[in-house]
C-alpha cells in the first residue's frame, strides 16, 4: 500500500531506513526542521542544516523513488533563545521559494515559556507573510495538554489563517478533539513510547473518523520507527477495516493536506526518474 | 464539530480473542514494575511525584468511560499560563501537583 510520511526527521536516519520505507510503500516523505539533540552555537549552523534539508536530502531520498520534502523554523527546542531565533528568522524567507519547501515547521513549544510563545507567534506572522502551510509542534508528555491549548489559542488570533492549511502534529486523545473542532488538521505520530501508538492511533480513527487525520513515523534520533504507518496500517487490518479506508488516512488525507502547496506533485502523477546518486 | 466515528467491525468477543494475551502481558508488566519498586525501595512510591501520579492513573483504570483521555489528564501540567523563564528542556512525563510551587 502506498504512503505518505508527512513527519520525518530524515537526516537523523541511514539510507538503509529510506530502504526500508520505500520497501514498504512509501512514495513521499515531509521532513519539519528539528533539533539536534544539542544546541546549535549560531544561525550559520541552523542555515547549514536548511542547505542539507533543501540540497542533499532530496537526492537521498530520490535513490529509492522516495519524494522529499521540508518545512523551515526554528524548532521549538531551541525557540527559547531569542537571539538564535530572530536570527535564524532573518534568515528563513530566502529559503521558502526552494522548489521542495512546503511551509514553516514545526514550530510550536516545548516548555511553555514566554519566549517559546513570542518565537511561535512571530513564526506563525511569517507564515501568513509568505502564505505558507504551516505545521506545528505540540510539547511533549505533561505539557502537551496546556501547550496545545496556547498553540491553538494562538492561531486564533489571526482571522487571516485557513484552519485547513494548518497541522497540529503529535495530537493524543485529551488533544485532538480541540484541534479538530477549530477545523485544523490533527497529525498523529507513532511513537514506541513518548506519543501514541499505531493501536491508539487507531482508536483515534474510530472515535473520530478519518477527515483531516494524518499519520505519520516522525523518524527522529531518538527511539522511533520508520516504518510505523505501515505498522499503523496492519493494526487497521487487524481490526478488519477496509483497505479503502486505510488508504484514506496513509494516503489520501496527506495529499489533500500537502497538495495546499503547490509544489507538492501527487507522487502516483510524477513520471519515475532515474535515481539521483549521492555523494 | 461534525465527525463520522468508523467503529472497529470487530464484536466484542473478536477484540477480546484478538487482543487479550498482548494487554494481559501488559497488565503484569505494570504489575511487576510495582512489585520491582517495593522490592527496591518501598517508600518511593508514596513520595515520587510520578509515582503518585502512576497510581491515581492505576485506580482509573477501574473505572469506565474515557480513561486514555482520564489518565492523559491526570500526567499533564493543569496550568493555564506559561512559565516565565525556562527551566529544562525534557518533559518528565507526569506534572508535580504535590510541589510547593505548583499549590500557590
Amino acid at each position: 500500500m502506498k504512503y505518505i510520511d508527512h513527519h520525518a526527521h530524515m537526516v537523523s536516519r541511514t539510507t538503509d531506513d529510506y530502504q526500508q520505507m520505500a520497501l514498504t510503500g512509501c512514495v513521499a516523505v515531509t521532513e519539519p526542521a528539528f533539533w539536534a539533540g544539542w544546541d546549535r552555537s549560531c544561525a550559520d549552523s541552523v542555515e547549514d542544516y536548511f542547505r542539507q534539508l533543501t540540497e542533499f536530502e532530496p537526492r537521498r531520498a530520490a535513490q529509492y523513488g522516495v519524494q522529499h520534502y521540508s518545512w523551515l523554523a526554528v524548532n521549538p527546542k531551541e525557540s527559547d533563545d531569542r537571539v538564535l531565533s530572530r536570527a535564524v528568522l532573518e534568515r528563513i524567507p530566502k529559503f521558502l521559494d526552494r522548489p521542495t519547501v512546503l511551509g514553516i515547521g514545526e514550530i510550536g513549544l516545548n516548555r511553555v515559556t514566554r519566549n517559546e510563545i513570542a518565537t511561535y507567534t512571530e513564526q506563525v506572522e511569517l507564515a501568513i507573510a509568505h502564505e505558507q502551510l504551516i505545521l506545528i509542534h505540540t510539547p511533549h508528555l505533561e505539557d502537551k495538554y496546556k501547550g496545545t491549548t496556547i498553540s491553538v489559542d494562538v492561531l486564533r488570533r489571526y482571522p487571516e489563517i485557513d484552519p485547513q492549511r494548518v497541522m497540529v502534529d503529535h495530537a493524543e486523545e485529551h488533544t485532538v478533539e480541540m484541534i479538530l473542532e477549530h477545523g485544523f488538521w490533527a497529525g498523529l505520530t507513532l511513537y514506541p513510547q513518548t506519543k501514541i501508538s499505531p493501536q491508539r492511533a487507531v482508536d483515534i480513527i474510530e472515535k473520530y473518523g478519518p477527515d483531516r487525520i494524518c499519520v505519520a513515523g516522525a523518524c527522529d534520533w531518538g527511539p522511533s520507527d520508520p516504518i510505523a504507518v505501515p505498522r499503523f496500517a496492519m493494526e487497521m487490518k487487524r481490526r478488519r477495516h477496509p483497505e479503502a479506508l486505510i488508504a484514506q488516512v496513509v494516503f489520501d488525507n496527506p495529499v489533500r493536506f500537502l497538495s495546499q502547496s503547490p509544489k507538492f506533485k501527487l507522487p502516483a502523477l510524477t513520471p519515475d526518474a532515474a535515481p539521483a546518486r549521492v555523494g | 464539530m461534525t465527525r463520522a466515528p468508523r467503529p472497529a467491525p470487530l464484536t466484542g468477543s473478536q477484540l477480546v480473542d484478538e487482543y487479550f494475551i498482548e494487554n494481559r502481558t501488559r497488565l503484569l508488566e505494570v504489575a511487576a514494575f510495582l512489585d520491582r519498586l517495593d522490592r527496591t525501595d518501598p517508600p518511593c512510591a508514596d513520595t515520587d511525584f510520578r509515582m503518585k501520579a502512576f497510581a491515581e492513573a492505576v485506580d482509573a483504570l477501574s473505572a469506565g468511560g474515557d480513561r486514555v483521555a482520564r489518565i492523559q489528564l491526570l500526567l499533564s501540567d493543569p496550568r493555564t499560563g506559561p512559565l516565565d523563564a525556562l527551566d529544562r528542556k525534557s518533559a518528565l512525563g507526569a506534572y508535580d501537583r504535590w510541589a510547593k510551587e505548583a499549590r500557590s
